[in-house]
């Protein structure tokens, strides 16, 4: 086994200064019934040109571009890549680094980590970003359970127009804790009713998602001035951060808290994870903030350096009483996220997001000239919400067979909303790939 | 850390045996750590504090103290209610360590009882709390 | 030292992005615009971040230059306690690049994903073979997600035996994010001490275990290193009063294909893939943190559960009494792979990974055993806990001495815990070191051993050959500058 340099010859002298004569004696300790039975039932080992031919047969049988033209977004959004960020963040020195528990020897993490801190405090609007959470879902759960904290009061609100899985999550990790979630609807535009707040008391917090999970863009500055009325924080959740490219930010819109998935900057969509939890806040709150944190100081010569701070809210200092349990975060994928940030800049970024809108309104247009009815009114960004006629599922198959993914049904998370479809276009679809959507929709 | 007889243990205080200390003034009672705590704590980072008005039992938590590496809870030395926090630690919590006995100290408080005093050591009697520690 | 791994070149600056760049320039290049501008209300429009605009080699050149300022298990030896820093094989990094996994999106028909949650599928079984437990669930994002969700199955049995329970047992020697996972689940933690020898004591939880205590979270092997060999009879005790036991497997690796933790008695184990199965730790994540169950907790297990049937494989959520989704989606997928390809190079000669880093550990610990304190002087498992006790009288601490050790090119081990050995440095070297690198690890300890006595400034003083020297954490955290 070439990961094992060991030979005999070495075991030998080793057991001979450990001072047993088997390395089966090293585990003495472990009583016999604690023992296994027989012999690891595994595969027998690949080599190497085995174990790529396997995984690459495993790999093809799945849709994916550029064999696949999807058109599906829903939190998994299909962004260019550059080659330089890909292969900057092969780098091991990165990669095979750990928690940099120690600063000296850890200072390229440490600065990238408050470069990341500094580019998502910007992009949001907010004070002080965390080095990175799990994932939009998890993130959301989170700021759920600081606005708690900080409000000590025991109700939080939702859209229902918050990504569905996102929703599910924070049911998960509100279930033992006696908290309450309320749910808020939406409007037939496909914004948030934030009308049931009136009368809502003990609330914590309300979470809104922009752009919705239907692709609709909310009206941040309103909500967030009705969920001050009633002394909640305001949590803007995302799932697509290259919006804030052009949008105005939820900092500016009033946000106290707001979080999502990063997983747009820099990363593949890997069925789904890893992902990136960003999450910002005001500074009044940075104690009650999940998450580690890097800070700027100076060494004893001097010099600039970075160190993790703040450390007494986490869970290895503060132990029960942290702000969180999270550990292990999402590190490399900040780190992603920032390279993929730094490539782009600001002129970059605007350029981007502007592709993502403009291409976006060309194929809603276009679906929308063919006579396919877009329910939500409410302004979209790279994502949209289509009624297509009764009995498009055939149709859908068929695309699929011409390997064409038309959007998502949204049918499985909102019954009422039967042939609703969730269709994305980033900056990877061409206007051809777009009208090839629509003459085969169409036909 | 500094030896048990380096420590400042001023004899205008009386001790409890959370390390705070509580010194009489008046009808009121001034309260913070004791040199050796600070010492034990190292470089003071943050210190939370509560609220005027908020009232507490004898022996119940009022706040935290926070070093790098650390966190404290601070507890009370008698019941009352807090009348006055020490708003200059928010800027220079430093101060716990500079000066323990006087602009570190934390909260003012007017007690239920005078007579909880009573129960607080000496510092004679600190200082023997303290050779057990050791 | 001349010898040792640590040496200095060329260091470069390089100054924080921001700090570079010119407005106008772009990193990387754009798909081609081949649609007209929309409109956009200009109520909903914002001002575009105020990022730093670089060009393409600015950013290769920042980059490049803070990843020489890190040290990372390709650079040297990285005997960071409980962490598990065994190297990484590059094939798994390549495997999980493969078109078909990278760019697979997580909402496509099942039959359009077969591939995907085969692997899925296979590698839960494959946890489940090692561990000997019956049911898996890989969605969880990391450790201390994964004991969270051990939490919440615990959580959710009583709750559906008709009687919740407010108390779990947490020892002094499990990993310091048991505690704060147990609080996130609503648990109180009763505290329990480790005995003389450094391990559970039956006696002890007897006392403690009574009817309102959900269980108990052990970590074993513990954070001394040290197999907790009454575990079989503490379950009896914690089963007898009806709760459960968690086992926190974040020390699997020394273990593997001689322990079967369903024969311990165990009901709950997490595992992390990024410490046991060889997947990077990125700097701090992403992990992933997959939860093993007996047979009667599998219907709590989160969803959606991988099921099945003839060969096909599909996404189930008819799972009742699941305590839910953790993750959008379905988990750190791209972890998956790389573990997964791990498990199948290596096949059968798990079994021998634990025996090495088990040898390699007693190697470290024999050797360095007249040098550094011992506080549990017995066999250890996968790592070791010495301390500092014997170099206070130096007025040296472990602090210095770890320093110390980076000047002579080893990354640090983990120090000040577990808490019940004053100054700990805990060694865990992984199986992937080979007996060379030991030898020059003992032998740079052994050379701050003698230097403690002769020059304690030099521990005191260091590290001196690192990018920057020691840092003032006290100012960072008086006065936090957490953005630029």
């Amino acid at each position: 086994m070439r990961y094992l340099p060991h030979t005999g010859e070495d075991i030998a002298a080793m057991l001979d200064v450990i001072g047993v004569s088997d390395l089966e004696d090293l585990f003495d300790a472990v009583p016999q019934a604690c023992r296994r039975s027989g012999d690891l039932k595994v595969p027998d080992a690949l080599t190497e040109m085995e174990l790529r031919e396997y995984l690459a047969g495993l790999a093809a049988t799945i849709a994916a571009p550029p064999e696949y033209l999807i058109f599906a977004g829903a939190g998994s959004y299909e962004h260019f890549i550059p080659a330089s960020v890909q292969y900057l963040l092969g780098r091991s020195e990165f990669s095979t680094a750990y928690t940099p528990y120690q600063p000296e020897v850890s200072q390229g993490t440490l600065q990238a980590i408050y470069e990341y801190q500094t580019l998502v405090a910007t992009l949001l609007g907010l004070d002080v970003a965390n080095a990175s959470l799990y994932d939009g879902a998890s993130a959301l759960a989170e700021a759920l359970l600081m606005a708690i904290r900080v409000t000590r009061r025991g109700k939080v609100a939702v859209s229902r127009a918050v990504h569905p899985q996102y929703r599910q999550v924070v049911r998960t990790y509100f279930q033992s804790t006696g908290y309450e979630i309320l749910e808020l609807p939406y409007l037939a535009d496909g914004r948030t009713d934030l009308s049931p707040l009136e009368g809502m008391d003990d609330l914590a917090a309300v979470a809104v998602q922009s752009p919705n999970f239907f692709g609709c863009i909310e009206d941040l500055k309103k909500a967030g001035e009705k969920v001050h009325e009633r002394g909640a924080l305001f949590v803007t959740g995302f799932s697509e951060p290259v919006a804030y490219g052009l949008l105005k930010n939820p900092g500016s819109q009033g946000a106290d808290i707001a979080c999502g998935e990063g997983r747009s900057f820099g990363m593949p969509r890997s069925f789904g994870g890893p992902g990136l939890g960003m999450f910002a806040c005001t500074m009044k709150h940075v104690r009650n903030m999940p998450g580690r944190l890097v800070g700027q100081t100076t060494d004893l010569n001097g010099r600039r350096g970075f160190v993790l701070t703040l450390a007494t809210r986490e869970q290895h200092i503060r132990r029960e009483k942290a702000t969180s349990n999270i550990c292990t975060n999402n590190s490399l994928c900040a780190l992603a996220a920032a390279m993929h940030m730094a490539s782009l800049g600001s002129t970059g970024l605007r350029e981007l997001a502007e592709l993502n809108y403009d291409k976006a309104q060309y194929l809603k247009t276009g679906l929308a000239e063919a006579g396919f009815e877009a329910p939500f009114a409410a302004p979209t960004f790279n994502e949209m919400t289509v009624k297509f006629p009764k009995g498009f599922d055939s149709t859908y198959k068929r695309l699929l067979e011409k390997k064409i993914v038309a959007g998502i049904p949204l049918a499985p998370y909102y019954p009422e909303l039967e042939d609703h479809y969730l269709l994305c276009v980033t900056e990877t679809r061409t206007r051809a790939q777009m009208d090839a959507l629509i003459t085969e929709i169409a036909s | 850390m500094k030896d048990i007889n380096e420590l400042e243990l001023p004899e205008d205080v009386l001790y409890g045996e959370d390390h705070e200390w509580a010194r009489l003034e008046g009808k009121k009672v001034r309260v913070g750590v004791s040199d050796y705590a600070q010492d034990a704590l190292g470089d003071i980072t943050f210190v939370e504090l509560p609220e005027e008005g908020d009232t507490f039992e004898k022996g119940e938590e009022f706040g935290t103290v926070e070093s790098t590496k650390a966190v404290s809870e601070l507890f009370m030395p008698v019941s009352g209610e807090i009348i006055a926090i020490n708003q200059d630690l928010g800027e220079s919590p430093e101060l716990v360590n500079q000066d323990p006995y006087g602009g570190g100290w934390m909260v003012l408080v007017k007690p239920d009882s005078l007579e909880e005093l009573d129960e607080l050591m000496t510092k004679d009697d600190y200082l023997e709390l303290l050779k057990g520690i050791e | 030292m001349n010898d040792s791994p640590g040496a200095t070149g060329l260091v470069f600056n390089e100054p924080l992005l921001w700090e570079k760049g010119k407005r106008g320039r772009c990193g990387m290049s754009l798909p081609r615009r081949d649609v007209e501008r929309a409109q956009l209300d200009e109520e909903l429009m914002g001002e575009s971040p105020d990022f730093p605009d670089l060009g393409e080699l600015d950013v290769i050149r920042h980059y490049t230059r803070l990843s020489q300022w890190n040290f990372g298990v390709d650079s040297g030896m990285y005997p960071l306690g409980s962490c598990t820093m065994k190297y990484n094989p590059k094939i798994n990094e390549l495997v999980a690049g493969l078109p078909g996994f990278a760019g697979a999106h997580p909402l496509l028909p099942e039959e359009h994903c077969q591939g995907a949650l085969q692997l899925m599928h296979e590698l839960e079984r494959l946890l489940a073979e090692i561990t000997g437990m019956d049911a898996v669930s890989v969605q969880p994002s990391a450790g201390a997600q994964g004991e969270l969700t051990g939490m919440l199955i615990i959580y959710a049995y009583h709750k559906g035996q008709g009687k919740p329970r407010s108390k779990i047992i947490v020892p002094d020697t499990a990993h310091g994010t048991n505690p704060a996972s147990a609080a996130l689940c609503g648990f109180r933690t009763v505290k329990v001490e480790s005995n003389e020898l450094g391990i559970l004591s039956s006696r002890d939880i007897e006392d403690i275990m009574d009817e309102d205590t959900a269980g108990i979270m052990v970590t074993n092997p513990n954070t001394l290193g040290l197999f907790e060999e009454n575990i079989r009879e503490i379950a009896a005790l914690v089963h007898a009063k009806g709760g459960l036991v968690y086992c926190d497997g974040a020390n699997m690796n020394a273990v593997m294909g001689v322990v079967d933790m369903g024969k311990s008695d165990i009901d709950v184990l997490h595992l992390n893939l990024h410490k046991t199965f060889s997947t990077p730790h990125g700097g701090g994540g992403p992990g992933a943190g997959p939860v093993c169950v007996k047979k009667k907790l599998e219907p709590f297990l989160p969803v959606p559960r991988i099921v099945e049937e003839d060969g096909r494989y599909r996404l189930s959520e008819e799972y009742p009494e699941s305590i839910g989704r953790l993750h959008a989606f379905y988990g750190n997928f791209g972890v998956m792979v790389k573990a997964y390809s791990y498990i199948l190079s290596v096949g059968a000669d798990l079994k021998k990974v634990s025996q090495l880093a088990v040898l390699n550990a007693n190697y470290i610990r024999q050797r360095l055993k007249d040098t550094y304190h011992l506080q549990y002087d017995r066999p250890c498992m996968h790592e070791c806990v010495f301390s500092d006790k014997l170099q206070r009288e130096h007025k040296v601490t472990t602090l210095d001495i770890v320093k110390r050790l980076m000047d002579y090119g080893f990354h640090p081990p983990t120090i000040y815990f577990p808490l019940i050995v004053p100054g700990a440095i805990m060694v865990e070297p992984t199986e992937t070191e080979s007996k060379e690198d030991l030898d020059r690890f003992v032998e740079a300890l052994k050379r701050i051993a003698r230097e403690a006595e002769v020059s304690p400034e030099l521990l005191r003083e260091a590290p001196r050959r690192s990018k920057v020297r020691r840092l003032d954490e006290t100012g960072a955290a008086r006065n936090p500058c957490l953005a630029g």
